[in-house]
């Protein structure tokens, strides 16, 4: 970022603002997912757009009776992005294991997202088996970035045993919501001493804001991005909406007030 | 039965939920070439335990072997 001519350069303003999860840095503050687009080149174009390093990816049978399906690895390069594979739809410690041992075989790292899931309508995290799957993760090796509800006694007990990051929910998977308990996501980032993101329930690109204001240290998002009428237009807003939120919080807000103040001074009128 | 040494044995597999009839003695690694598949991009479970991709080569195939042959797909 370069200062205009004549304007007083701010040194924060300069500086790396980089987040650091299981030691590995990134730049960008928005984490995307890669579920629900229309097509491959549309998933590419929207995560290049969105200037994330990071993304979420799921493990699945392949097709045997179409090995000519195009694949994911074939747009988004692991070389370029971290590939964070995920444990969408399993209901167990032990799905999740061998789901994940299976990701670590393909891609051969060990960082990913734990989500244990209960039923539809809610698909609210399932904490208690989120819990067991964590440990077992943990034990054999894994990285562990959970998805959890916004419950910090939960985010605490998974913290303390290991995870490298806590991904509270800020609304129910797609609902496009926003965050609907800044209260409970902020005390989570308070106690946190690893990173803690937000991760489902942004609609549009001021949730993502919202979230990062409130101190998180990045965001994530899928559905709003593949599921909007132009994916790639809203992955750049949302690149936008993460660094204005960040930036908004680095900066530090004035405090709400119940009065006005004005902002031009009322010395020196003419009379 | 004449001519026995010639009949090629088959075994029954069972790959991604799928049976299917291969010629006994195949290896993983031939029968992910018969599939035609990039050993690169993807990963194999055999009966629940993962096979590292170094040993497919090594790895001979026995009757009634459950298979999962998973690759990356789109998620959240």
């Amino acid at each position: 970022m370069k200062a205009l001519d004549g304007i007083v350069q701010d040194e924060a303003l300069q500086r790396d603002d980089s987040w650091t999860v299981a030691g590995r840095k990134f730049s960008s503050r928005l984490v995307v997912g890669t579920g629900k687009y229309k097509d491959l080149p549309t998933t590419a174009a929207a995560i290049e757009a969105s200037g994330a390093e990071m993304v979420t990816v799921a493990v699945r049978r392949v097709n045997l009776s179409d090995r000519n399906t195009p694949m994911l690895q074939d747009y988004v390069s692991p070389q370029r992005y971290t590939y964070l594979p995920n444990t969408a739809g399993c209901f167990t410690a032990d799905e999740a294991v061998r789901t994940l041992r299976l990701a670590r075989e393909a891609g051969g790292w060990n960082l990913v997202k734990l989500e244990v899931l209960g039923p539809a309508p809610t698909l609210y995290p399932d904490m208690a088996a989120t819990l067991l799957a964590a440990e077992a993760l943990i034990k054999d090796g894994f990285e562990v970035m959970v998805y959890c509800s916004d419950d910090p006694i939960a985010a605490k007990r998974l913290e303390d045993m290991g995870c490298v990051a806590i991904m509270p929910l800020g609304a129910p998977i797609g609902s496009g919501l926003g965050v609907q308990n800044p209260l409970m996501i902020q005390m989570i980032i308070e106690q946190s001493k690893v990173p803690v993101l937000v991760d489902a329930g942004v609609g549009t690109a001021y949730d993502a804001t919202f979230a990062m204001e409130l101190g998180c240290d990045a965001v994530l998002v899928n559905s709003a991005i593949a599921l909007a009428n132009d994916p790639i237009l809203m992955a750049r807003a949302m690149k936008a909406g993460v660094e204005a939120g960040r930036l908004a919080y680095r900066a530090g807000r004035i405090p709400r007030k119940g009065f006005a103040s004005a902002s031009t001074p009322m010395t020196g009128l003419i009379s | 039965m004449r001519h026995m040494s010639n009949i090629v044995e088959q075994i029954s597999l069972t790959v991604n939920g799928d049976s299917i009839q291969v010629e006994a003695g195949l290896t993983l690694a031939q029968l992910i070439a018969q599939l035609e598949l990039d050993t690169r991009k993807v990963a194999v479970e055999r009966n629940l335990e993962i096979v590292p991709r170094s040993t497919y080569a090594a790895v001979r195939l026995e009757s009634g072997d459950r298979l999962e042959i998973v690759h990356f797909i789109g998620g959240g």
